[in-house]
């Protein structure tokens, strides 16, 4: 692996973005298809190398690889920045997963956006996503990381809002912004604060940015504990930001106004993976500091917990899968909350496979009804047989069904909790087992709503129907679509144990038991049979419990709301957040309060007192002004008792 | 005399054989054209021969220690042959319309520039006197050479109260000269060198004259309050490319010499001429831009904040040293009159070409000039956010540096006027540019401009964003010419 193999991972999508954008968008936009296919190729080009990148870390036992590149350093007084790569074994994991998923998603975008207008500026963004997000994982320098950390939003905010003429994809997009730039500023707070400690690492000729060195620093116990914390929770709230977590999850759902595969790369392996990377990249920081680490942890295993129950209500696919994303990333930061490190970026692996599956077919399925509304969707299952399949297996993976990916990932994640041996692991243990009944319970609702029973006439007969043109045309959809979604059905079955199998598979000849848990973190979890029985057990009654209410229809889901009724409005008013946060945070105490405040001050004092330096400024002005006379005496007159002056002052002060 | 000591001065020799070849030559050549493509060429030979010396060469005296010529007299000779080059380029259009003397026009130039280069390598008092006054005379003469009301009172005032500060500044050096015993910079700083306190009480006080007799003398080359007065009346009637050139090239070497003077010859002087120079640069920015504020004429306007920019200067000079790193208050000098140089000369350069055309310096005359001559206005709105010193412009990295240096040597309450006074003038500079772009233009004629102006204003304008942008290379040459004077050389 050389230094510009390493950096070339992120180079191949940046210059497909530079080539879209600034060769074929402006000159030779008629053949745009031609941006598809440069995408397409970046990707299999990063791919290629992310592998090699992964062997290469293999191949060294998981001792990170590691550049400086001086040459692009900048030094401005007590600060030095000099950009790298850091080639540890969770980068190699990372930039296999992004590139992997990246590829697939953008092959299925070929069919997807065909005919759309903005076609190449779509690659274009695509293109730059997947290289800031790649940018990001690669990072050395935390200053670096957080450059693509940034771009990565700005990404996000140009897909999310890719319809820009629709209102609801424009004000989900500047949402999406927004309230990621909250956890953004925790982030900076964070590395601002490392840098105030700059003389602490600069003493053991450290650097205060450059993430070997934090990490260093953090293992050593160079930090106070209490330093730490404050870096950790800062870096936590921009992860939360990120990766949607409570209460900062607002954004995530609406960000479905976007094209669905940017929906899928979002939740699959880009955007939101991104807090969950930043948390497992700062990750001594963590083991330095239980405090921090059990904030980590109560506020994963709730936001699990909290948004599973919001997917029970959403009639919209695309929102019930954004908030089955919430709950599971919820899960993965769990994960890292009870130390299980490896767990947790098992499960990012998995999830992503999974998750951008189930986004795919929501995105087939809408190719042929026109909407989203899964209440006019029903009976896709004969007419999308291969939709129908693959969304069914990222199902079962989801809702952790033995023996599909999703199971063991999970599972490691729950024994890693129930072992984790303090109450705080034990209250997590309790909110993520009840997470898992509800995901079944959701994830089977939408398959029954979507796939079973009659069809309910898609966009022709919802009253809301997405703004665009829209035909319904039941039939399978296009092979460029199918085939990257049959290729992640296989992964969502076999990466389980293909991944971290729980024992070797010598028969293969593949794997060793644990190997991925190994490679990160130098040791696995074990398996617990009684945690995954009862797992297996909570899933099973959970899609018992949809196919009753939604596949069976044995008891109507209208008359178990209406006994619960005020829960029920609660819940599927996503327990009012967005009115706290739009009505009364933003209205009230921002606009009417702060906002208002300011404005007065800055109309009468600040520009008060400006008015009147300004009237004095003219005052004198034109008073110097006058005493230029022209007279040539009186200038004399002023030269000579300019000397007087200065030589008294000599005199008397001198 | 040797011929090596003559060709150390080969600039200066070169510059004043321009001159008088200007002179000649305009007897002959029937296209006046030629002059400026001559006058221009040789000084560009000239910047040549001086960027080699300087690449090549080490410090050394000439003509039994009256000049020294080392780097920092490589870097006002530069400059000044710069400057000078592009006021004769800009002055094309302007001299084509008299109907005699063009060159004595571009000679006078010359000559003057000549004793302003003689003046940054004198190192001995008489010479920098002699120099001086080179520099003045050809000024005065060429201040009234529209022969018109305003030009000939504004040669007169120049010429009396040079008259007047010369007078001073040679009764200052009689009084070192008398003190000392001598009248070279580096024997009279070995001499004061002990003198302090009790010493100065006991028959020193001469010395302090003396010295404060020159701080009057170079104020009033730098235009520095209270010694300012002349400077509004000469710019506004004086044409106005002579004006240009009175406020950066003359500045310059104003400078050139203070620095020398007080950093070589004061500089173990145990007095605190800092603190007079701190004084008369904050005098100096506020009066200049609170009478600024009141102006309607463009060309006054530009002289008051030319008296505030000599003030922002001033704050380099008083930040003597104190050995914290960071730029340093000499250098920071040098780089200040190197962007300020490039960006008042845009900045005159538009105003020689709009009031050719408007037929007025009036400030409301200028309303609507970006409709009527786009690039122009945006090279004077370009040279005016720079001369408010806002990124990204020299005029921003100039006052970054020179404040920068003042905080570095403790003078915060210095630096915290200069950043006041720069928000003060941002009034004025504003105003012209809210005139061109949002008032109505009066009528829709263009603005002709010659080939050669257009280089002119070109070259400074592209200079004022280079050294926004990139302003290492610049302040590298400035540090290492200003490296000099804290070698006490």
């Amino acid at each position: 692996m050389s230094e510009i193999a390493a950096w070339g991972i992120f180079l191949a999508p940046l210059a497909s973005f530079a080539l879209i954008a600034l060769v074929i968008r402006p000159f030779f936009n008629r053949c745009d298809r031609l941006s598809g296919y440069v995408t397409v190729l970046a990707m299999v080009v990063s791919l290629a190398l992310s592998v090699g990148a992964l062997q290469a870390v293999m191949a060294g036992d998981g001792k990170p690889l590691e550049w400086r590149a001086e040459s692009l350093g900048l030094s401005v007084g007590p600060l030095t920045f000099i950009p790298g790569v850091y080639l540890d074994p969770l980068t190699a994991v990372m930039v296999v997963v992004v590139s992997l998923v990246s590829l697939m998603v953008q092959v299925y975008s070929l069919g997807y956006m065909k005919d759309d207008p903005g076609y190449s500026r779509y690659f274009a963004y695509m293109s730059l996503f997947t290289a800031s997000m790649l940018g990001l994982v690669l990072a050395r320098n935390l200053l670096q990381l957080y450059v693509f950390w940034e771009m990565v939003g700005l990404c996000s905010y140009l897909l999310i809002g890719f319809w820009y003429n629709r209102p609801a994809a424009a004000a989900a997009a500047k949402k999406a912004f927004l309230v990621t730039r909250l956890g953004d500023f925790g982030f900076l707070l964070a590395i601002l604060y490392l840098f105030f400690h700059q003389g602490v690492f600069a003493v053991q000729g450290m650097n205060a940015l450059e993430i070997p060195d934090i990490h260093e620093a953090a293992r050593t116990g160079l930090l106070a504990t209490g330093v730490v914390t404050w870096v950790a929770l800062g870096v936590f709230v921009g992860a939360m930001g990120k990766s949607g977590q409570f209460p900062l999850h607002t954004w995530l759902p609406d960000a479905m106004e976007g094209p669905t595969p940017v929906s899928s790369l979002i939740h699959a392996a880009t955007m939101v993976a991104a807090g969950v990377f930043l948390v497992a990249r700062m990750f001594p920081l963590y083991e330095a500091s239980s405090a921090a680490m059990n904030t980590v942890a109560i506020i994963g295993g709730f936001t699990a917990l909290f948004a599973a129950t919001m997917g029970l209500v959403a009639n919209d696919v695309k929102r019930v899968l954004a908030y089955s994303t919430i709950s599971q990333l919820g899960y993965m930061m769990m994960g890292l909350g009870v130390g299980a490190y490896g767990a947790a970026i098992f499960h990012l692996l998995t999830h992503g496979l999974f998750k951008c599956l189930l986004f795919l077919g929501v995105g087939s399925a809408n190719h042929a009804t026109g909407t989203f509304d899964m209440r006019y969707m029903g009976g896709l299952r004969k007419r999308m047989p291969v939709t129908y399949v693959t969304f069914l297996v990222a199902a079962l993976s989801l809702a952790g069904v033995f023996p599909l990916a999703g199971f063991w990932s999970k599972d490691e994640i729950l024994a890693a909790a129930f072992h984790g041996g303090s109450a705080v692991s034990l209250v997590v243990f309790l909110m993520g087992a009840a997470a898992v009944f509800l995901t079944a319970v959701y994830i089977f609702r939408a398959v029954f709503m979507t796939f079973h029973g009659e069809f309910r006439g898609g966009a022709e007969t919802d009253p809301m129907p997405p703004p665009g043109e829209h035909h319904v045309h039941l039939a399978e959809s296009p092979w460029v679509m199918v085939a990257p979604m049959v290729a992640l059905a296989v992964g969502s079955v076999v990466a389980g144990f293909l991944m971290n199998p729980v024992a070797p598979l010598w028969g293969l000849g593949i794997a060793p038991a644990h190997w991925l848990s190994e490679f990160l973190e130098g040791h696995a979890v074990g398996m617990d049979l009684g945690v995954a029985g009862l797992s297996t057990l909570l899933a099973a009654s959970g899609i018992g419990l949809a196919y009753l209410l939604y596949g069976a229809r044995r008891v109507s889901p209208d008359a178990v709301a209406q006994r619960v009724r005020p829960l029920y409005t609660l819940v599927s008013r996503r327990y009012y957040f967005d009115e706290l946060y739009e009505e009364y945070v933003v209205t009230r105490v921002w606009y009417q309060g702060l906002c208002n405040a300011l404005e007065w001050v800055d109309r009468n004092i600040v520009d008060g007192f400006m008015d009147f330096v300004g009237w004095q400024g003219r005052n004198w002005g034109a008073g110097i002004a006058r005493l230029q006379t022209g007279q040539l005496q009186l200038y004399g007159v002023v030269f000579a008792s300019g000397i007087i002056v200065i030589m008294a002052a000599f005199l008397l002060w001198g | 005399m040797s011929w090596r000591e003559v060709s150390l001065i080969l600039p200066e020799v070169g510059v004043i054989g321009l001159g008088v070849l200007m002179v000649l030559a305009d007897l002959v050549l029937p296209r006046k054209g030629w002059l400026v493509v001559l006058a221009v060429a040789g000084l560009m030979v000239l910047g040549g021969i001086t960027i080699g010396a300087w690449v090549g060469g080490e410090a050394e005296t000439a003509f039994f220690g009256t000049l020294r010529v080392d780097q920092f007299s490589h870097f006002f000779r530069i400059l000044i042959l710069g400057i000078v080059a592009l006021v004769i380029l800009a002055s094309v259009d302007y001299v084509s319309h008299f109907e005699r003397f063009q060159g004595e026009y571009y000679g006078l130039l010359l000559f003057s520039a000549g004793g302003m280069m003689f003046l940054a390598s004198a190192s001995e008092l008489i010479s920098i006197y002699l120099a001086l006054e080179l520099t003045t005379l050809p000024l005065a003469a060429l201040a009234a050479f529209l022969r018109g009301d305003r030009s000939t009172e504004a040669g007169i005032k120049l010429l009396l109260l040079s008259a007047l500060s010369s007078a001073l500044l040679l009764y200052g050096m009689v009084l070192i000269y008398g003190f000392t015993g001598t009248t070279h910079l580096g024997a009279i700083a070995t001499a004061v060198q002990g003198v302090a306190g009790e010493g100065l009480r006991s028959g020193g006080y001469p010395l302090l004259l003396g010295m404060v007799l020159l701080v009057a003398g170079f104020g009033f080359k730098v235009s520095a309050v209270p010694f300012q007065m002349w400077v509004p009346d000469v710019y506004q009637g004086a044409p106005t490319p002579i004006t240009a050139y009175l406020s950066v090239a003359s500045k310059a070497a104003g400078f050139a010499v203070l620095l020398r003077v007080f950093y070589v010859a004061f500089g173990q002087f145990d007095v605190n001429w800092g603190g007079i120079f701190a004084v008369l640069s904050v005098l100096s920015m506020t009066v200049g831009n609170l009478a600024a504020v009141a102006q309607r004429d463009i060309k006054r306007m530009l002289a008051y904040s030319t008296i505030a920019h000599g003030g922002y200067l001033l704050v380099g000079v008083a930040a003597i040293a104190s050995g914290a790193p960071g730029p340093t208050g000499p250098t920071g000098v040098l780089f200040y009159l190197g962007a300020y140089a490039l960006t008042n000369l845009a900045a005159f350069f538009v105003v020689i070409a709009a009031s050719r055309s408007l037929g007025s310096d009036q400030i409301q005359e200028y309303a609507g000039l970006a409709r009527r001559a786009p690039l122009l206005a945006a090279c004077l709105a370009f040279a005016l956010v720079s001369l408010t010193g806002i990124p990204p412009t020299a005029g921003f990295m100039a006052k970054v540096f020179i404040f920068g240096a003042a905080v570095n040597s403790g003078l915060v309450w210095l630096a915290v006027a200069g950043v006041v006074n720069s928000v003060l003038s941002a009034y004025y500079y504003m105003r012209v540019i809210r005139a061109m772009y949002f008032a109505p233009p009066s009528s829709n004629e263009r603005v002709p401009s010659s080939l050669a102006f257009r280089i002119a204003l070109g070259v400074s304008t592209v200079g004022v964003l280079a050294l926004g942008l990139a302003p290492g290379p610049l302040m590298d040459v400035a540090d290492q010419a200003a490296s000099l004077l804290r070698a006490g050389g």
